[in-house]
């Protein structure tokens, strides 16, 4: 075992790591329970959190590169999630719910790194968050209502 | 899944070099896909905190550090502009952004794998990488060698020829069913097919940009192809020819639109 320093919410942690472990694994045992593990092999974005205000894949980041760096997951961004997730209630883009803190940490990120984003760029961005219930087109038209949102908010 | 009993951040090339002369070592890039590896080694070596990850641009070439991911790369502005975007269309359909984000050129290149767009579009850019120990060597050359315990630390990519990337997937952000990435450069136009599925060759150099039908499927009946999952021998040769067409069409329209660009 080995132990990790690093930034997780805006807290400084300390967690306990096999070396193979993932940023995935490390977080689950820190109790932080938005963020899911579909498939594993870094295909289906449920595990999606930002490092360093960058959305990445936690399934595929060894939990030992993790130290000294910021760690950001749903939990740590609970006044943006209940805006966005309004925008996805109110566009049916949720069913079962199990990809939506992925979805969302990407979405967050897409805010941020393009938030006039056209329809074309938001497919392109979000094309690696897999949802097998609600449908592609509700989450951005979800998508499009919550950066619309934001420039609102922003010119105002 | 991917077992290491123990990881190590490595503080310098030299020591990232002798910890992985060892069998039991293995070099971390991306970490990606290794859930489905069944790797088993002793320890890992993490090159992240040497610098790797910058992307420099000299008169000559592009300078890519092993460690930069393919996201980095997609939204390069100067890489970009220099050959003509082709970087953003050719790593836009790899799996999402999250995924190049954490995928590096480094991984893909080293891996040498069948599928990867990225080896197909370096080749086509006549790209050398640079090991540790023994300096530049040519992609070209790099692809045909087996894995050794060499540490690839950059990738060099010339400036001077226009690239254009086309290829057949299953589905859209799936591993592809075929790559074709052509070239035109002073000295011709160069076509490089992968995901053959065996690694990415050149099948056509110097040829003129304005190849016509013929040429193509001259060109494809006499690469190698083979069978998987994805498709056939038969198919991968008949698509051939036509992605080998497009690209070269996109490389013309490219070559018109930005020749000063990269100068």
């Amino acid at each position: 075992m080995m132990e990790i320093r690093f930034k997780l919410n805006g807290r400084d942690v300390t967690a306990m790591a096999e070396a193979d472990d993932s940023l995935y694994q490390v977080l689950r045992s820190l109790g932080i329970s938005s963020v899911k593990c579909g498939c594993e092999t870094t295909n289906c974005g449920l595990c999606t959190v930002h490092m360093d205000g960058k959305a990445v894949l936690s399934c595929s980041v060894p939990a030992p590169r993790c130290a000294g760096h910021e760690i950001v997951t749903l939990e740590g961004l609970q006044d943006e999630a209940k805006r966005l997730g309004a925008c996805l209630a109110d566009e049916g883009a949720e069913q079962c719910g199990f990809c939506a803190p992925g979805l969302m940490m990407n979405v967050l990120a897409l805010a941020k790194e393009n938030p006039g984003a056209s329809d074309e760029e938001i497919d392109a961005y979000m094309a690696g968050n897999l949802c097998r219930c609600s449908g592609y087109m509700s989450q951005r038209r979800a998508v499009r209502r919550y950066l619309a949102m934001i420039a609102q908010e922003v010119s105002a | 899944m991917a077992v290491y009993k123990n990881y190590v951040l490595a503080q310098s090339l030299d020591e990232a070099y002798a910890l992985n002369q060892k069998k039991s070592s293995v070099i971390v890039a991306g970490n990606m896909w290794l859930r489905m590896c069944g790797l088993r080694k002793q320890t890992a070596i993490d090159l992240s905190a040497l610098g790797l990850d910058r992307i420099e641009e000299n008169e000559d070439a592009f300078v890519i550090g092993a460690m930069t991911s393919l996201r980095d790369m997609e939204t390069h502005e100067g890489l970009n502009a220099c050959f003509g975007g082709v970087f953003a269309d050719a790593l836009k359909p790899i799996v999402g952004t999250q995924f190049r984000r954490g995928a590096t050129i480094g991984g893909s290149v080293y891996s040498r794998f069948g599928f990867s767009d990225v080896s197909a579009l370096l080749l086509a850019l006549d790209a050398k990488v640079v090991l540790y120990q023994r300096g530049e060597v040519s992609l070209a050359a790099y692809q045909k060698e087996a894995w050794d315990r060499d540490i690839l630390t950059h990738v060099v990519i010339p400036k001077g020829r226009r690239a254009a990337v086309q290829s057949v997937r299953l589905s859209a952000t799936d591993i592809p069913v075929l790559v074709c990435a052509a070239s035109v450069g002073p000295d011709g136009a160069r076509i490089v097919l992968g995901a053959r599925p065996a690694r990415a060759m050149v099948v056509a150099d110097g040829i003129s940009p304005e190849a016509d039908a013929s040429v193509c499927e001259a060109i494809a009946q006499a690469a190698s192809f083979g069978t998987n999952r994805r498709a056939s021998e038969a198919y991968r040769r008949r698509v051939a020819p036509v992605l080998m067409m497009r690209a070269l069409m996109a490389c013309s329209e490219t070559q018109k639109d930005g020749e000063e660009e990269c100068k």
